[in-house]
């Protein structure tokens, strides 16, 4: 094979011109989906940590009964069970997020959306919830009921 | 013609050479044979679109994004604005006949192997519109801020999180935060209102380019026929009449549905009530809905949740992917692993529906 070197020297060239092309082309397009990715990214927004609220009076809360308490912006299930004691859990479901339900017919913490059921302790007892709800302190303040984290 | 019509028509002509196109479509033939019937699907689906574009420009002149406007909103376009409850009852109602017609346009393409070759792509843009019209159900289903849109929503978000790595950035993204709150309700909005109509159309405009290019496929029992022998009509003005004929049909189907079944629109949204007994997703969700009820906690080493998303996620790219392994279909010959790889599914679908509408 005869050599071309004018040739050779062209397609050394072409090929570095190729690939100044197509590397500035990746450039120009990360410059176009890195700006838009982040900006689709919520900021983190710094809330107010809640520590504790309270709940209300132990006169507002029927034996046998479970009522949703606002805990910052998470729902927090306050129980008064058949004896008068409270228990508070996480309201949030731990399989998929929905808010359960205190159900006296089944003495049972219940989550309407794939039927998981929950003991009085929190405990995942039936159904798809893979761990128990997490729990919180209740403390009595003379008439007051108070909820903290645990 | 009339006379002024047909002036029009030779204006236009002169300079946009319409009397080709028209050649065209009269050279284009339909083939006519005991499945004809399917054919029909594809193009009613495309008018259904057609409907949820028009109602949708409308509830937009009402519609506010927001979560302590979207509920009151549309309780205003239900009970002050005139015909309000008709709109959107009509773009309630159309949303899940065109997710029907869709499923069956689908199904009747898959069954009949019109995605062989040389329909590879015509499928794969028509899964994808299907896939954003599953989108376009799943957004559109929160906007009215209702408790049963919302449970769906975190439900179905909170899905999404469960997948490995990528999940927890997907499900922030999707919900614009760690909760659904008014931030998904805009993002939602966005998305139903701008993105996806756009993309659809788009999707629109190749999948009908091409069929149009190509024609209806034969199907494989007619292959062997000589040209003569197969039965035809011609796409115009013949088939475009009988499409015409049945989109008034389903407009009336609609226009019933609408009136006698008008859409409910529930109680608005509380983060602080508890999920409502009887929750349920939207019909086309019901079957995976009902088979997460049954998977254990645990498979084996992993999530439940995840063995389901791994086995839909699966499946669903088997399905997408068939004109890719399906080789004997494109040379002529029958391949019963597509039929019974698709039997299976639908069987799957149907019962798994049945059972969670019922329980
Ligand atoms: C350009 C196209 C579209 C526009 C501008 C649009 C706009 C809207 C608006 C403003 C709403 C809120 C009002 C309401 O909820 O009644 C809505 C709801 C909805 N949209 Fe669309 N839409 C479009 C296409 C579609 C398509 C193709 C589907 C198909 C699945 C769909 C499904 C729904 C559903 C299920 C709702 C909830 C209905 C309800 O419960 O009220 N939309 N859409
Ligand atoms: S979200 Fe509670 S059981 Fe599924």
């Amino acid at each position: 094979m005869v050599e071309h070197p004018a040739r050779e020297t062209q397609k050394d060239k072409r090929d570095f011109l190729k690939l100044i092309l197509v590397g500035s082309s990746f450039a120009w397009l990360a410059s176009i989906i890195y700006p838009v990715i982040s900006y689709l990214k919520p900021p983190k927004q710094s809330e107010v940590v809640v520590k504790s609220v309270k709940a209300g009076k132990i006169s507002d809360f029927a034996n046998d009964s479970g009522t949703i308490i606002k805990f910052g912006s998470k729902p927090v299930l306050l129980i008064r069970n058949a004896n008068g004691e409270f228990k508070a859990f996480s309201a949030t479901c731990t399989h998929l997020d929905c808010t359960v339900q205190y159900r006296n017919d089944f003495g049972l913490i219940w989550c309407a959306c794939h039927n998981g059921k929950y003991d009085l302790n929190g405990r995942n007892v039936s159904g798809p919830p893979p761990r128990p709800l997490e729990a919180f302190v209740v403390t009595l303040q003379g008439d007051d009921i108070l909820i903290h984290k645990s | 013609m009339n006379k002024f019509s047909s002036r029009v028509y030779q204006w236009m002509d002169e300079r946009f050479h319409l009397s080709d196109a028209i050649d065209f479509m009269k050279k284009k033939y339909v083939p006519v044979h005991r499945h004809s019937v399917w054919y029909y699907f594809g193009g009613v689906s495309l008018f259904l679109f057609i409907i949820q574009v028009v109602t949708g420009i409308l509830l937009l002149m009402y519609y506010k994004s927001g979560e302590d406007q979207a509920f009151e909103s549309i309780h205003f376009i239900m009970s002050k604005v005139q015909f309000g409850w008709l709109i959107r009852s009509i773009h309630s109602w159309a949303a899940n006949l065109f997710i029907l017609a869709a499923m069956i346009h689908m199904f009747s393409v898959y069954f009949e192997r019109a995605y062989r070759k040389p329909r590879e792509l015509t499928w794969f843009t028509g899964m994808l519109m299907f896939f954003v019209g599953l989108t376009f159900g799943f957004s559109g289903y929160l906007l009215p801020w209702n408790e049963l849109a919302y449970f769906a929503t975190k439900v179905g978000t909170d899905i999404a999180g469960v997948i490995p790595i990528i999940g927890e950035p997907m499900l922030y993204f999707l919900r614009g935060g760690e909760d659904v709150t008014g931030a998904t309700l805009s993002r939602f909005f966005g998305l139903h209102v701008a993105v996806l109509p756009a993309v659809f159309t788009v999707l629109l405009g190749v999948h009908l380019l091409f069929v149009q290019i190509q024609g209806m496929s034969t199907p494989l029992h007619m292959q062997h026929l000589e040209e003569h022998e197969i039965k035809k009509m011609p796409f115009f003005p013949n088939f475009v009449l009988r499409d015409l004929l049945l989109w008034l049909i389903v407009l009336n189907i609609l226009a019933i549905l609408a009136v006698y079944f008008p859409w409910e629109l529930g109680r608005k949204a509380d983060p602080f009530m508890p999920a409502p007994a009887g929750i349920k997703p939207e019909w086309y969700f019901l079957f995976m809905f009902q088979t997460l009820k049954y998977i254990p906690g645990h498979v084996l080493f992993i999530d439940g949740e995840l063995f389901g998303i791994l086995m839909f996620g699966l499946g669903g790219l088997l399905w997408t992917m068939v004109p890719i392994w399906d080789r004997k279909s494109a040379e002529g010959k029958r391949n019963k692993t597509v039929t019974y790889f698709g039997l299976l599914i639908v069987i799957f679908i149907i019962t798994l529906t049945i059972v969670g509408w019922l329980v």
